[in-house]
């Protein structure tokens, strides 16, 4: 990236000159969903019979098609101009009128960028590891259409839109857990993801109403700029008590945040979305779908600070998410879930960053784990592709030593694990400072609570982290019977990705070094026109010492790891043995999958089983009315008779109704 | 006055007798030549749709009033006339009832077998009857096509059903017997009170308040078992199940939107200060629908009746949409009775093609479908997400603007009702998790994928979801004159005193102690 041109930028924009939304210029942005829209399409119309074994190719041009329009839509971004215009009118009823458009700028093209990067590296990725698969044109017709939603999410000029963007990245990953459906858990865990994500989308959804019935429009530009004059300080009666409007916006706005981006109370589905194929978790459930409700949030921030409710309650979730999965993550056997609550945790910390009012901070964290993270799960995907002959090619127990079978996975896979774990100099070390930082200076009074939190779970991040390589790389390998033989390292196809994401994984926090370390925090000022810029003034010596403490414990975590999974083995099982019962709790993900289970499914199941079918159904309603049918049986067996008998009925209803009525008006007039 | 414009050509009244026509023509040919009978069907189907375009592609999207209007007289002792005309609230569904008749003959091609001739005779007929419904502007004519359009319905019902059609059908015919009854009392009233049966003359009555609710009861009664609304709803599971494919698709596709145009037609033009005084109570009961239908999908174990109450669910979202009395909620409701007509009705013409091939409604007797037949999975998956109403798909645009309507009137019918959106996803996610995932059951191991004349037969369908979920503007463009002009109308009356207050009248005038 540039650097020095961002900073530029940043200058001429604070000094008003270059934010100006175009609606004639960027035109061709257009074409960066286009692409992977026609490549889903032809994929799957011509890819059964057709295309079969060669359906990556279309794809993965097409996708590379929009990652280059990307980078033009960067640069043009980078040098002011920025555009908002509209394709086609999409809704028009009577007061609605909302269209296809498109918004670019820094925020935007900064996620059309990572993610078109991103997808095309996994595009390619997916060659090697989805090759041989029956459904092999099937899952590049749905990655190429997911990459298209998450493109029409992000550049999405209007509310509705992003809503569009919004469900249709839901049904790509409903699609994609799915995809080997013959598996029973596999389509569990599909329509589990899809229907949390419902709940959240409730919420949105009366969010968005709840914009347009203030501001009578879904445009991004006639609601941000004028949240001051129209819904500050304003409140409505909800069951009698006054409710704050920004507040009710911004905290229905955020459900929706919840479910997308697996925050808790909504965050059972992720989990579970590990069991589709690899590829998928990282880029869907790792990358840039679960990132959505970040960037949504970093979207509407100019709602969400109007409302101190809604900023505590963005900061809780994240906090305790944060914390909660950083704590399950340790004790799980399964790879990807290992990652998968890592990927949890690191979210939180994206949710404590905008909690604190520091969005950039959250983008740039959400821009950088989506490296590591994506590399993270590749590597994992290389392992697994290792060990696919094993009953649970996931199972970290029958891993160990691979190091010596798979070195590019290993050294790629320790660069992912280095940046996540905050250590100097990788990607993830600047954007996560970025956010303590920002969280202990900050001006909300739980800012020193979310950076505690955030320091301790740095801890536990480079301790299960490392856990990791520990137990897949190092040692001796466990797995020689249940694999039949060495594992192998993956070809080039896929190892190639590996290392571009690991370059990734270490550059891609240099825009953001800050400027205690001589840097020019130029992501913060590339974000600032659209985020507002969240300058914290504070002691040299204090920024530094505090970056030493979260290092110390990055540093901290990853000896302890190498203590109990290298050193010293025995030492892993000390905490099973010594606490059983809070080993199991935190083993058992906190028992959530069991409360909703029992609070919430079950009981809708008995409901509907019990209440509506039976007793309402058949006897409330249908003992009124059934003996009619009844008595018409008894008198009718073939058409013929039941038609007369019929006719008896209407002569008799019709003169009853008749008659009532005249008796009602009668007396009425 | 509302205005008229006379047709030059008898568009309307072509594509009302063409299938009578063509039913009279079925009539002369021998039974045996089924291939020349389902032919003809198919053609006059076709013929059908054809002239049907002209009210698509001349309709005037910016006059207030009805176009294409025919007016004769007929029965000059009841002051009857021949009065047909369309308005932007009634032209989509001749249209939708043109198309849904030619499926349905495609979709029966090889599923009936035993007296073919009668059943295309009663399919065309029963086509003619609803477009009549939907052109007619006088209400005697309006209840003779209501009624006429039961006689054949109920035949496809009774003759062609599964195994307790016999049931279904006479539940079929009470409930909407006695709705047709009070309506044929209130038409009387409306008759005496008015001296007319013009409907575009009765729009502009103004009936004393207590009158209007009396008869707004009245049409309710008729109106509400057609829709269905909870809780006079159960002879449409029954009715659904028990009929063949085509009956399905036809009470799915266009019966059970009578209903709702009634009331848009009826209700809240002639009765506008009833309307706004039970809008509330009709809320509920919309509501009730929504949550109770989705609800009810979850309890059941046969394709077409867990579909069959998915309709009552969505039904309450159209006459949600009708009473929240604001233009986004209106126009929704409009499209999304043509959206449930496409949807559902594609769902049971999925359901049909299996049922063919295995004669099995039972969800538990398929699994891993998917595999088996991969296209019909395919098209399967977009009509659930039609359903489900995602963005991109019919489904959505209809729910977004019932939903946003119903917000601007009355923020916490919208809170419940949307719940009704979680619950849909439930129900049809498991259906196709039931359906087409997981092991293949062994029993439908080998069937057959989807056909030509099948695959042909749901293309439409597939089409106008993605063209109403993506550029619903040619549709919407229709409404929103006859829309605006009505609801001006409706909220131009003024509320009367509340329901509470009416209910307690009643009583004190029924009983004066």
């Amino acid at each position: 990236m540039h650097g020095e041109m961002l900073h530029q930028m940043a200058h001429l924009v604070q000094s008003g000159e270059a934010v100006r939304y175009s609606a004639q210029a960027l035109h061709y942005t257009v074409w960066i969903p286009g692409l992977p829209l026609l490549a889903a399409v032809i994929t799957l119309i011509f890819g059964r019979w057709y295309i079969r074994d060669r359906a990556h190719w279309i794809p993965c041009l097409a996708v590379f098609g929009s990652f280059l329009l990307s980078l033009k839509a960067l640069w043009d971004v980078i040098h002011g101009v920025w555009a908002n215009f509209d394709l086609f009118s999409w809704v028009v009823a009577s007061t609605v009128k909302v269209s296809v458009g498109f918004q670019i700028d820094p925020l935007s093209v900064m996620m059309l960028a990572m993610v078109s990067c991103l997808s095309f590296l996994i595009h390619v990725y997916s060659i090697g590891y989805m090759a041989d698969d029956p459904g092999y044109y099937r899952f590049f017709s749905y990655i190429s259409l997911f990459t298209f939603s998450m493109f029409m999410l992000v550049s999405a000029n209007n509310f509705l839109q992003l809503y569009f963007g919004w469900e249709a990245v839901g049904l790509c990953s409903y699609l994609l857990i799915g995809f080997w459906y013959e598996k029973k858990s596999a389509a569990d865990a599909a329509k589990k993801a899809f229907i949390v994500n419902r709940f959240g989308d409730f919420g949105f959804a009366l969010g968005v109403f709840l914009v347009f019935v203030y501001f009578g429009s879904l445009y991004y530009q006639e609601v941000f700029p004028r949240v001051h004059e129209v819904i500050a300080g304003k409140s409505l009666y909800l069951l009698g008590h006054p409710v704050a409007v920004p507040s009710l916006i911004a905290l229905l706005l955020f459900c929706g945040a919840l479910g997308k981006s697996a925050q808790f109370p909504l965050h059972v589905w992720l989990p579970d979305a590990m069991e589709g194929p690899t590829p998928v978790s990282a880029l869907i459930h790792a990358a840039t779908m679960v990132t959505a409700g970040v960037f949504m949030v970093s979207r509407c921030h100019a709602i969400f600070e109007l409302s101190e409710v809604a900023m505590l309650a963005v900061a809780a979730a994240g906090t305790i998410t944060c914390f909660m999965a950083a704590t399950i993550a340790p004790t799980q056997f399964d790879i990807k879930r290992v990652i998968a609550y890592s990927t949890l945790s690191q979210l939180g910390y994206m949710f404590m960053a905008c909690g604190v009012g520091a969005f950039a901070a959250g983008m740039f964290h959400l821009f950088t784990h989506a490296y590591f993270k994506a590399l993270l799960f590749l590597g994992a995907g290389s392992v697994i592709h290792a060990m696919h002959h094993a009953p649970d090619p996931n199972d970290m127990r029958n891993m160990g030593g691979l190091k010596k079978y798979m070195p590019a996975t290993y050294w790629t896979f320790l660069i992912a694990s280095l940046s996540i774990s905050g250590i100097p100099g990788f990607a993830g070390f600047f954007s996560k400072d970025e956010i303590l930082a920002s969280a202990f200076f900050s001006e909300y009074p739980w800012g020193k609570f979310v950076w505690f939190v955030g320091t301790l779970v740095a801890a536990i991040t480079a301790f299960y982290s490392f856990r990791v390589v520990f137990m897949a790389f190092h040692g001796e390998f466990r797995g020689r019977e249940v694999i039949h033989g060495e594992p192998h390292e993956s070809p080039k196809v896929m190892t190639i990705p590996l290392m571009l994401l690991a370059l990734g994984a270490i550059v891609s926090g240099w825009i953001g070094i800050p400027e205690v370390l001589g840097g020019g925090s130029h992501f913060a000022h590339f974000m600032a026109p659209v985020l507002g810029h969240h300058a914290f003034h504070a002691a040299k010596s204090l920024e530094l010492g505090l970056m030493a403490i979260s290092v110390a414990a990055g540093l901290l975590g990853i000896f302890a790891a190498w203590l109990a999974y290298v050193k010293r083995p025995s030492l892993q099982y000390l905490f099973p043995r010594r606490l059983p019962v809070v080993y199991r709790y935190l083993y058992r993900k906190w028992y959530w999958d069991e409360i909703y289970l029992y609070l919430l499914v079950k009981p809708t199941l008995w409901v509907a089983d019990t209440v509506v079918a039976l007793i309402v159904d058949t006897f409330a309603i249908e003992g009124t009315v059934n003996g009619l049918p009844q008595t018409v049986r008894f008198v009718g067996g073939g058409l013929r008779r039941f038609q007369s008998g019929v006719v008896q009925h209407y002569a008799l209803i019709m003169a009853l109704g008749a008659f009532a009525l005249m008796i009602l008006l009668h007396y009425y007039f | 006055m509302i205005e008229l414009k006379i047709a030059e050509f008898p568009w309307l009244s072509l594509i009302i007798w063409l299938p009578v026509a063509g039913a009279l023509l079925l009539g002369l040919i021998p039974r045996r030549a089924e291939g020349l009978i389902k032919g003809l069907a198919l053609v006059v189907a076709l013929g059908d749709l054809a002239v049907s375009l002209p009210l698509w592609f001349n309709f005037d999207r910016h006059f207030v009033g009805f176009q294409f209007v025919e007016k004769h007289s007929w029965i000059k002792a009841l002051h009857a006339q021949y009065f047909l005309g369309v308005d932007g609230i009634s032209v989509l569904f001749i249209l939708l009832s043109a198309l849904i008749t030619v499926l349905c003959i495609l979709i029966s091609w090889e599923s009936i077998t035993k007296k073919v001739k009668e059943f295309y005779i009663s399919l065309l007929l029963t086509s003619a009857a609803m477009i009549g419904v939907f052109c007619a502007l006088d209400l005697f004519l309006f209840y003779v096509f209501w009624e006429a359009m039961l006689i054949p319905m109920y035949l496809i019902i009774g003759i062609w059903g599964g195994p307790r059609r016999l049931y279904a059908t006479i539940k079929f015919f009470l409930y909407t017997l006695l709705g047709s009854v009070l309506m044929l009392v209130g038409i009387i009233v409306i008759y005496f009170k008015a001296g007319s049966l013009e409907i575009p003359t009765l729009m502009q009555m103004g009936l004393p308040y207590k009158l209007q609710i009396l008869l707004f009861l009245a049409f309710f009664a008729a109106f509400a078992v057609k829709v269905p609304m909870w809780p006079v709803h159960t002879w449409l599971p029954d009715a659904h199940t028990e009929a063949p494919t085509a009956g399905s698709v036809i009470l799915a596709g266009i019966l059970i939107k009578m209903g709702a145009y009634g009331f848009l037609r009826f209700s809240l033009s002639f009765f506008p200060k009833a309307t706004l005084g039970l809008a509330v109570p009709m809320l509920v009961l919309s509501i009730i629908a929504i949550i109770y239908g989705a609800l009810a999908c979850l309890a059941q174990s046969d394709l077409k009746r867990l579909i069959a109450y998915s309709s009552v669910s969505h039904m309450g979202f159209v006459t949600l949409g009708i009473f929240s009395l604001t233009g986004n909620g209106v126009e929704g409701a409009i499209l999304q009775m043509i959206n449930h007509g496409v949807v559902t009705g594609a769902l049971f013409m999925c359901v049909g093609i299996v049922y063919d091939r295995t004669h099995s409604r039972e969800i538990s007797y398929y699994g891993g479908l998917a595999s088996v037949m991969p296209i019909y999975a395919a098209f399967f998956m977009v009509f659930t997400m039609a359903s489900i109403g995602l963005p991109g798909t019919n489904g959505f645009v209809g729910e977004f603007l019932i939903l946003l309507g119903t917000f601007q009137a009355k923020k916490w019918a919208t809170a419940f009702a949307a719940t009704g959106v979680i619950l849909g996803a439930c129900y049809m996610l498991w259906l196709y998790q039931r359906v087409f995932c997981q092991k293949i059951n062994p029993q439908i191991a080998r069937l057959p994928e989807m056909n030509l004349r099948e695959t042909v037969a749901l293309l439409p369908m597939l089409l106008l979801v993605l063209w109403i979920g993506i550029y619903p503007k040619p549709f919407l463009s229709f409404m929103h004159v006859s829309v605006g002009h009505l609801l001006q109308h409706v909220h131009a009356a003024g509320s009367g005193p509340g329901l509470t207050q009416l209910i307690k009248e009643g009583l004190h005038a029924v009983f004066p102690a």
